[in-house]
This record gives C-alpha cells, sequence and structure tokens, in this order.
C-alpha cells in the first residue's frame, strides 16, 4: 500500500533526525535534526490519516507544524544568545550543567 | 342569606401604611448605624438625625393609624349594616395586618419577621414615636455639651427602635428581640454618666433585676412554642411562635390547662421584672440616675409598658391561664393590687423628685396590671395611652426645675420650694400633669384610671376596685406633697439662689455638675445661674412640655364612656372584636370571596345570641363557648362596666380628699411647722417604726443584696475558690509535674533516637543517592539526548512486545 511507503519515509527521516541529534556537535544542525524528527512524525500522521480516512491527523500535524516554528524561533533565538556570550555554538563546550 | 349579602361587603381596606408598618423600627434602627459611625461629623452631632428618624417614624405610625381607622371602620360598618335585622352581634374581628419574611429556618421548624399590626400596636407605635420625639428635641437643650452626647442620641434612638420593634412583633421570638434591645440600650442610658458608681451600679442593678424576669420569658416562650405548635401548625399553619396563633390556641379549649397556666405565669413573671411590679420594682427608682429625658422616656411609654403590653398582646393566654374570667383573685391582680399600694406609700418618703415619679410609675403601672388581671382590657390599655403623656410632662418638667431651677439637683428638701413664680410654664405645666395623674375629672387620668376601678369591680374583684380606691387617694396625697414642696412655699438652697458644692454623698445626680462642667457651654450657663438664680428653661424644653400638658388635658376624651358610645373611640378602634373567626378567611377577605364561610361565622354567632340572654351578651361568644372546628377566637369577651355617675363621684371624692389632706398637711408641716406635726415620727414609735420601714424601701433592697445574694452567691464563691485552691491547683501542678518528667523521657527517647535518627538518616540517604546519579548528569546535550531516545525506545519495544 501507499500509506506503508509513507510510514516507512516517515521512519528513515526520523532515523537520520535521531542521528543528527546525537552526532552532531553545532547546535542549528541538531535543531534542523529536530525539525527531521518533528516532520518524520507529521509524515506518520497523514498516513495514517489517509488509511483511516478521517482529517484529524491533518488537524494534528497542522499543530506540529506550528509547535515546531515556535521551537525553532526559541531555539534559534537561544542559540544566537550563546554564541554572543561563547562565540561558540558548539554542544560539547556547553558543559556547565555537569554535576 | 342575609348573611350571605352582607360578608361580601365586609371587606377590610388596608393601606400604604398598614403593609409597610415595618418601616416604623427600621429607620430608627438605620439612623442609630448612622449616628454612631458619622454622628460626631455631623454639625449637630449626630441629634438631628435621632430627631428625624423619630419624626418620621411618627409620622409613618400616624399614616398607618389613621388608616387602620378606615380599615376598621369599613368592616364595621358593613357588619352594621347586615346585622340590623338580628339582634346583638359580637364586635366584628378585624384582621390584623401581619406580614411575615421567614428570618430563619431549620428542618421544618422556621420563624419569620415583620409586623402584626392592629389596634394595641398601633396605640402604641403612635405613643412611643410621639413621645420620644418630643424627648429627643428635649434633650436638644438638656444635654447640650454633654461629653457623650452622640452616643446619648445613638441609645436613645436604638432604644426607641427596640420598643417600636417589639410593639409590632407578630411572633414571640421578635417579640425578644425588641425585649431585649431594650434592656440594653437602658443599660447603657441609665449608665449614661458612669464616671459616678452610684450610676453605674444602677445600670447595673436594673440590667439584672429585669434579667431575672427575663429568664421568665424565655422559659413560658418555650412553654408555649412546644405546647401548641402542633395545633397550630395543623389549624392555621403558623408556628408556635406566631402570636395570634398561640391567641387562637389558647381560645381553641384544645389547649392543656397546665401549659396554659405554667406559660402564663412565665410570661408574667418577665412582666414584674420590666414593668417594676413589686417584688422586683426596686430597680425601677434607681434608674433614675439616668440622665432626665432617659426617665421620661424609660418610665413613661417605652420599657416599663413593655410587661403591660406583652400581657395585653397575649391577653387570650393570660385570660385561659389565669382564669381571669372566672376567679375574683388571680396572680396578675394580686401583685398589681400590691404593686399599686407599695409603691404609693414610698412615694411619700422621697426626696428626690424623680424618685417620687419612679415610685408613682411603679403604681401607675400597677393600676395597669390589675386592671388587665381583673379583664379590664380596654382601660387598661388607654391608661397606658394617658399615663405616657401625663408621666413623660411631669418627668421632663422635673428636669426642666433641675436645669434651670435647683441647679441640677433633684432634691425638693433642700433645692427647691416656691418656684411657681420663676418658673412659670414648667409649674403650670406639672400642675396640669399631676392633676391628669391624681384623676380629676376632665383631665386624661380619670378616664382611664376611673374606669379601670370601676372596671375591676364590674368583674368581680370587690377588694381590688378598694386598693384601687386607696391607691386614688395615696396618689393625690404623694404628688400634692411633690407639688408643695417643689413649687409653694419658701425657697429653699438652690431655688433661693443659695449653692452649696458639697451634694449629698447619695445624691447622684450632682454628678451632672461635676461632668458637665468640663463643657465650657455648660459653665456659661452655670454663670447664668450664678447671676440670677432659677429662672424659666428655655424653649427646647417648655414646648414640649406645653404640647404633652396639652395632652394630658384631653388625651382622656379619646375615650370618654361618661359621654356616651360615640366617644368611646378606643373600644371600637383598638379592642380586637371577640367573634369566631373562620380560619383561612382571612386570606379570602382581601379578595372579597368570604361568602360561604362568612355565612357560616354568622350563622354561628346567630346561634348562640339565640341563646343569650339581653342583658349578659357578654357570657356567650369568646372565651365562654369553644369555638368550633374550622372557627378559632382571637380575643375573649371581655366585659364592659356600664358608666354611673355616682361611682365616678366617689373615686372623685376621695381624690379631691387626698389633695385637699395632703395640701394642708404640707402647709402645716413645711411651711408653717406646726408643733403637733413635726418630729412626729420621733415621738410616736408606731409612726417613727412606720416610717423606718419605708424610708428603708421595706428592707427588699437589703433582702436581695444581703440575704439573697450573699446566701447563694457568698457560699458559691466560697465553695469556688476552696476548689479552685485544692482541686484544680492540685490538678494543675500534678499535670504539670507528670508532664515534665514525660516530656524528658520524650526528649530523650523518642526526640534524640527516632525524630533526629529519621532526620539525619534521610539526609544521608539524600546525598548517597545523589553522589551515585552524578555521573549522569554529564551536561552533555547529546547524552541526554541519547538517554531519551534510548528511554523512548525501549518503551516503544515493550508496547510492541505487550501488544502482539
Amino acid at each position: 500500500m501507499l500509506t506503508t511507503q509513507f510510514l516507512l519515509l516517515g521512519a528513515v527521516l526520523f532515523c537520520i533526525g535521531v542521528y543528527g541529534v546525537l552526532a552532531r556537535k553545532n547546535a542549528v544542525m541538531v535543531l534542523m535534526s529536530i525539525e527531521l524528527i518533528l516532520n518524520s512524525v507529521n509524515i506518520n500522521l497523514l498516513a495514517f490519516s489517509v488509511r483511516h480516512g478521517s482529517v484529524d491527523g491533518n488537524t494534528f500535524a497542522l499543530y506540529v507544524i506550528a509547535i515546531a516554528a515556535a521551537e525553532v524561533g526559541v531555539g534559534l533565538a537561544m542559540v544566537l544568545l550563546i554564541y554572543r556570550n561563547r562565540r561558540t555554538i558548539a554542544l560539547d563546550d556547553l558543559s556547565e550543567m555537569k554535576g | 342569606m342575609l348573611a350571605h349579602e352582607m360578608t361580601s361587603e365586609v371587606v377590610a381596606s388596608t393601606g400604604w401604611f398598614l403593609e409597610h408598618a415595618w418601616l416604623i423600627p427600621v429607620i430608627p434602627a438605620i439612623a442609630f448605624v448612622l449616628i454612631i459611625f458619622f454622628g460626631k461629623k455631623m454639625p449637630m452631632k449626630g441629634s438631628e438625625l435621632g430627631v428625624l428618624s423619630m419624626l418620621s417614624s411618627l409620622v409613618f405610625s400616624g399614616g398607618a393609624a389613621w388608616q387602620w381607622i378606615q380599615r376598621v371602620n369599613s368592616v364595621v360598618d358593613g357588619a352594621h349594616e347586615a346585622v340590623v335585622e338580628g339582634a346583638h352581634h359580637a364586635a366584628p374581628y378585624v384582621q390584623p395586618v401581619i406580614h411575615e419574611w421567614t428570618w430563619w429556618q431549620s428542618g421544618g421548624f422556621h420563624f419569620g419577621i415583620g409586623h402584626h399590626i392592629d389596634g394595641l400596636a398601633l396605640t402604641l407605635l403612635v405613643v412611643v414615636a410621639f413621645i420620644s420625639s418630643l424627648v429627643q428635641i428635649y434633650s436638644l437643650e438638656y444635654l447640650r455639651g454633654d461629653r457623650r452626647y452622640t452616643h446619648f442620641f445613638a441609645a436613645l434612638t436604638l432604644f426607641s427602635a427596640g420598643m417600636l420593634c417589639m410593639v409590632l412583633a407578630p411572633n414571640m421570638v421578635q417579640l425578644i428581640l425588641g425585649w431585649e434591645i431594650m434592656g440594653l440600650c437602658s443599660f447603657m442610658l441609665i449608665g449614661h454618666w458612669w464616671e459616678e458608681e452610684a450610676n453605674s451600679r444602677a445600670a447595673l442593678k436594673a440590667f439584672f433585676t429585669v434579667r431575672v424576669g427575663d429568664m421568665g420569658l424565655l422559659i413560658g416562650t418555650a412553654i408555649l412554642f412546644f405546647s401548641a405548635n402542633n395545633w397550630t401548625q395543623k389549624n392555621l399553619g403558623v408556628s408556635g411562635f406566631n402570636i395570634s396563633g398561640l391567641s387562637a390556641w389558647a381560645m381553641s379549649g384544645e389547649a392543656s390547662q397546665s401549659a396554659l397556666t405554667w406559660g402564663a405565669v412565665a410570661l408574667f413573671i418577665a412582666c414584674i421584672g420590666k414593668s417594676g411590679q413589686f417584688p422586683l420594682h426596686t430597680w425601677l427608682p434607681d434608674a433614675m440616675a439616668g440622665p432626665t429625658p432617659v426617665s421620661s422616656l424609660l418610665h413613661s411609654s417605652t420599657m416599663v409598658v413593655a410587661g403591660v403590653f406583652l400581657v395585653a398582646r397575649l391577653y387570650p393566654i393570660f385570660w385561659e391561664g389565669m382564669k381571669i374570667g372566672d376567679t375574683n383573685i388571680n396572680f396578675i391582680v394580686l401583685i398589681g393590687g400590691i404593686t399599686i399600694v407599695i409603691a404609693a406609700l414610698l412615694a411619700f418618703v422621697q426626696h428626690d423628685i424623680k424618685k417620687v415619679l419612679a415610685y408613682s410609675t411603679v403604681s401607675q403601672l400597677g393600676y395597669m396590671m390589675m386592671g388587665l388581671g381583673a379583664g379590664a382590657w380596654l382601660p387598661a390599655v388607654f391608661h397606658i395611652f394617658t399615663h405616657a403623656f401625663f408621666k413623660a410632662c411631669l418627668f421632663l418638667s422635673a428636669g426642666s426645675v433641675s436645669h434651670s431651677g435647683s441647679h441640677h439637683s433633684f432634691d425638693m428638701k433642700k433645692d427647691m420650694g416656691g418656684l411657681a413664680k420663676k418658673m412659670p410654664i414648667t409649674a403650670t405645666t406639672w400642675i396640669i400633669s399631676t392633676l391628669a395623674l391624681a384623676g380629676v375629672f376632665p383631665l386624661a387620668g380619670f378616664f382611664s384610671k376611673d374606669e379601670i376601678i370601676d372596671n375591676v369591680g364590674y368583674g368581680g374583684y370587690n377588694a381590688f376596685m378598694i386598693v384601687g380606691l386607696t391607691g386614688a387617694f395615696l396618689t393625690a396625697a404623694y404628688m400634692t406633697r411633690a407639688t408643695y414642696l417643689t413649687f409653694f412655699g419658701e425657697a429653699r438652697g438652690a431655688a433661693a439662689g443659695i449653692h452649696h458644692d458639697a451634694h449629698d454623698a447619695h445624691d447622684a445626680h450632682a454628678a451632672v455638675d461635676t461632668h458637665n462642667s468640663h463643657d465650657t457651654h455648660v459653665v456659661d450657663s452655670h454663670d447664668a445661674h450664678a447671676d440670677h438664680g432659677p429662672h424659666e428653661s428655655p424653649k427646647l424644653i417648655t414646648v414640649p412640655l406645653m404640647i404633652l400638658a396639652a395632652l394630658a388635658l384631653t388625651a382622656g376624651l379619646s375615650n370618654a364612656t361618661p359621654f356616651g358610645e360615640s366617644w368611646e373611640r378606643f373600644k371600637k378602634y383598638v379592642e380586637p372584636g371577640s367573634e369566631y373567626v373562620m380560619v383561612g378567611s382571612e386570606t379570602a377577605d382581601e379578595h372579597g370571596a368570604a361568602d360561604e364561610h362568612g355565612a357560616e361565622v354568622v350563622e354561628i354567632a346567630a346561634a348562640s345570641m339565640s341563646v343569650a340572654s339581653e342583658e349578659k351578651v357578654t357570657k356567650e361568644g369568646c372565651a365562654v363557648v369553644a369555638p368550633e372546628a374550622g372557627m378559632v377566637c382571637y380575643f375573649p369577651t371581655v366585659s364592659h362596666a356600664p358608666f354611673k355617675w355616682s361611682k365616678a363621684a366617689l373615686s372623685l371624692i376621695i381624690v379631691a380628699l387626698g389633695l385637699v389632706s395632703s395640701w394642708l398637711f404640707c402647709v402645716q408641716y413645711y411651711t408653717r411647722r406646726n408643733k403637733r406635726l413635726v418630729g412626729l415620727t420621733e415621738r410616736n414609735k408606731v409612726l417613727r417604726g412606720g416610717y423606718t420601714f419605708l424610708w428603708n424601701k421595706y428592707y427588699l433592697d437589703e433582702l436581695y443584696e444581703k440575704v439573697i445574694v450573699r446566701s447563694i452567691a457568698h457560699p458559691i464563691a466560697k465553695a469556688a475558690y476552696w476548689v479552685n485552691q485544692n482541686i484544680l491547683d492540685g490538678i494543675v501542678n500534678g499535670a504539670g509535674k507528670v508532664s515534665r518528667r514525660l516530656a524528658g523521657w520524650v526528649y530523650r527517647n523518642i526526640d534524640q533516637r527516632v525524630v533526629d535518627g529519621a532526620v539525619n538518616g534521610s539526609g544521608a540517604a539524600a546525598r548517597g543517592t545523589g553522589g551515585a546519579l552524578r555521573p549522569v548528569q554529564s551536561g552533555k546535550v547529546n547524552q541526554y539526548g541519547a538517554l531519551l531516545f534510548s528511554a523512548a525506545a525501549i518503551g516503544a519495544l515493550i508496547l510492541v512486545i505487550i501488544n502482539t
């Protein structure tokens, strides 16, 4: 079925996103990976929406897009401030929270 | 069928003032709050609020009285037209205007607050509002510059509100509310100058003595409620607190006689306390410690007639409970008779002009009680009405004398005498009121007091008629003595312009001087005294006096029995009719659809009439034959003595004898200093004994304070002290020791080991786990992400495994 392919695409995107989040040191790249994860979820939602023939999934996807936009806004602002203070956005150097 | 036509016409009219009578006490109550909060900032220090509120209450009660007269006319005329052909007919019962709102409710038990307006309530409302207004106007001058001027007006206004609230109470609970407000305010007003110890003692005495009686009110109300509640709920749909419900229950013939008797006795004990009847009258003369306007208000129209009002209001209960119609001696008439004589005798030995008036009030209240006890309801209520005017006038005249004539002294023997020339207006009003009080023919007191004496005899209480006549003689005599000492003879003390700084220690009223002299205003007027001695009082004092004196002259004409039926307005408008009333006809009446029921009423009334012998109609109807099912009575059939000039002449002669003999005695004794009379009490053993006995007020105060209070309070105090020292202290000390030991053990074992161990242990545990979990918090975002996703992956795996 067509939906299976959509789900597969979603799974691949998710994995790429997770890899990006775990492996990247650049904070902007991490944020972009999170976007990938969110969009893979969106694809999943739409796939199931098509399969069950309802619009619930579409609605949820819209919400997720809005939230993702907000999240990126906040995240980029934080990255910008971190860069101003530290002159770097490498996540390895930001370990003040070490217990 | 005749009846069928006529009852449809008997639709009681009503009006705005009757429907809104609850405003009458509410206005002064609101004024009280305003005076308390804003009075001191007002231009006249709050007194204007008091006067205005009383005047508006007066207007409202006047309006209500006018509309009540219309209402009675509409009913009576309707009934009259209908029974033109029938013979006698019981006086029609005019439904009172009752409105009740639920005040308190719990389960099936509730009572309301509202108003119950009938002739009796309106008489009292008008009198109270009228006297209160005049007294407040008088106080503007009399208390000018007093240090608690604002509070005085606040208390006076609240006091009137309490009385008005009591008078129009539709149930016992509201009646008690008003009754207690008055008790509290009388305490505040009598103790107005509380810096003087005698005054605060008098206030306490008044409060506690009345309180002894108040127990009776609560007990009586409880007895009646529990015995009447079932009946009233079933038959009338009202609670056992409802006054008209209680009346109907008492007259129904189904009430238990012992409940009625004990309820009536308990309520009458409350009246003994409040209305200063023997043996609880002792507070009333001492209450003269308050400012004169207070004495005037409390002892003419409000506080002390509250007890009389209670008896008049719940008359069916007393009528049935005491068997007033059938006996020739009962509790009420006995107490009333004793009170008349003992109080009148005490008035002879007083030096203080206000105390003479106080005992006179007690004695007159005795008349009212005796009248009520003997079935003379109407004359007793009428005596409340007339007595209010002339007694208020007498008190205010006495105040005027002390204000302007005797330099704030009330001692007739030391500081008065010969004031008639100096204070002509005060003297005239005093003398008019004195004659009215004594019962001289055309004046107010004659019409009410003579009627009481006459009706007491007519009701079969012959012994008490003689008591009443004796009282009339004594009243005339002691009032003449007071008049002579104050206004005639030679001037003495302050009245002659002599100032003696040290007043007698027992003279509590001298306190007025010491308090007021702090205020510059009064100091001025004192200088004026010093300049030209006694003089007439200012207008604010004399105008109320003149108004009251005019009423003392004419008020009696409102129920002038000697002049025939058309003059008996009180009988027509105030006395409730004694006919049988159909249950529920009240509401039907208002819609003008009472035909069927009304017809029944009249048929039954007519049936009972045919049995009646022509002249003794009074022996039929309510109180004689119990009402049939579905019918209720609200008032017993009371008899009215036909007026005879021969009987009136007897009492007039007795009064004249009292006046003349007392006058002659006074001239001989006080002015001529007749050798045979002066010092008689020292020479003659019997007279000396009598004088000492009276001077000590029958030793009642000693009995109460030294015997009763000491025999009860002292052993209690001693026992309490012993218990305190030996038992309570022992317990307290023992408990202290035990608890100290226990505390030591607890500290060593529980606190140190268990509690501290737990606290320290939890701290250590937290530190250990913290250390163990430290590596997890690396501060690296990627690691956190890895943890998050691996946890999510594990969660997903578990979900998959579970679901498959």
